[in-house]
């Protein structure tokens, strides 16, 4: 199990998501959920919570908890924000006309490389779950 | 994670290495807004030491791409792995970009 709280920085994401790698390399998952699945859809969730979430606020936290066990990685990523809703900015990115857009391919990402993408609204925050079977 | 810039030609070739994501993107959005700002036309970005890419990383290609094309110059990408072409395919971004095999053959599509 991972559980980690980091500051409202980019700079952090990497390291977070190689500590839940590390996790599902240990548990065998496939080559391609390690290299691409895990590691994009990690990476938008918590980019996600700090930029939309916390909106960049230092002084406000990413929570991130990853179960992992021989059969799937559950990952919560928690926000301190006020709230925003995931589905709000759903655009389909690979229509001819949002296909140059430079935005807009955080979420369907999430959604394309994770078997289910859950958001669950906290008291003080947003939490987003997602979770992959091992393949 | 680093982007090294050289040239090949008339090309300027960046190497991408580690993750492009949205902590280095703007990074990597500079050092070729710069290049395309001296007058540099031929740009090619090479994928094979690239582990994984974001959303930020794949929205700033789309931009530079636009970019370079505005200013009347070409893009191409290379090397490409499997997962990264997975990636490209998902966002349907393998038909915006011209995508090589190989860094020789990127390098003789100009």
């Amino acid at each position: 199990m991972v559980e980690v709280d980091i500051p409202s920085d980019v700079r952090f994401i990497e390291r977070v998501v190689e500590l839940v790698l590390r996790e599902c390399e240990f548990m065998d998952f496939a080559h391609r959920q390690i290299m691409l699945n895990v590691p994009v859809a990690l990476t938008e969730a918590i980019s996600n919570a700090i930029l939309r979430g916390n909106r960049d606020n230092p002084a406000k936290n990413v929570h991130v908890r990853a179960q992992v066990d021989a059969t799937q990685l559950i990952v919560e990523v928690g926000d301190e924000g006020e709230g925003f809703d995931l589905d709000a900015s759903a655009v389909d990115p690979t229509t001819p006309e949002n296909i140059e857009r430079e935005d807009g391919r955080g979420l369907f990402l999430m959604r394309k490389l994770m078997d289910r993408v859950e958001s669950v609204e906290l008291p003080h925050g947003n939490l987003v779950r997602m979770t992959l079977h091992r393949e | 994670m680093s982007f090294s810039i050289k040239k090949e030609g008339e090309v300027v070739v960046v190497d991408v290495e580690g993750q492009l994501i949205v902590g280095n993107r703007q990074e990597l959005k500079q050092k070729v807004l710069d290049e395309l700002e001296r007058g540099e036309k031929k740009f090619l970005i090479d994928f094979s030491q690239t582990g994984y890419i974001d959303s930020s990383g794949l929205g700033v290609l789309v931009s530079l791409s636009k970019k370079i094309r505005e200013q009347g110059g070409e893009l191409r990408l290379a090397n490409l792995n499997d997962d990264l072409k997975t990636l490209f395919e998902l966002t349907k971004l393998d038909t915006l970009f011209q995508i090589a095999d190989t860094r020789d053959r990127a390098l003789h599509s100009f």
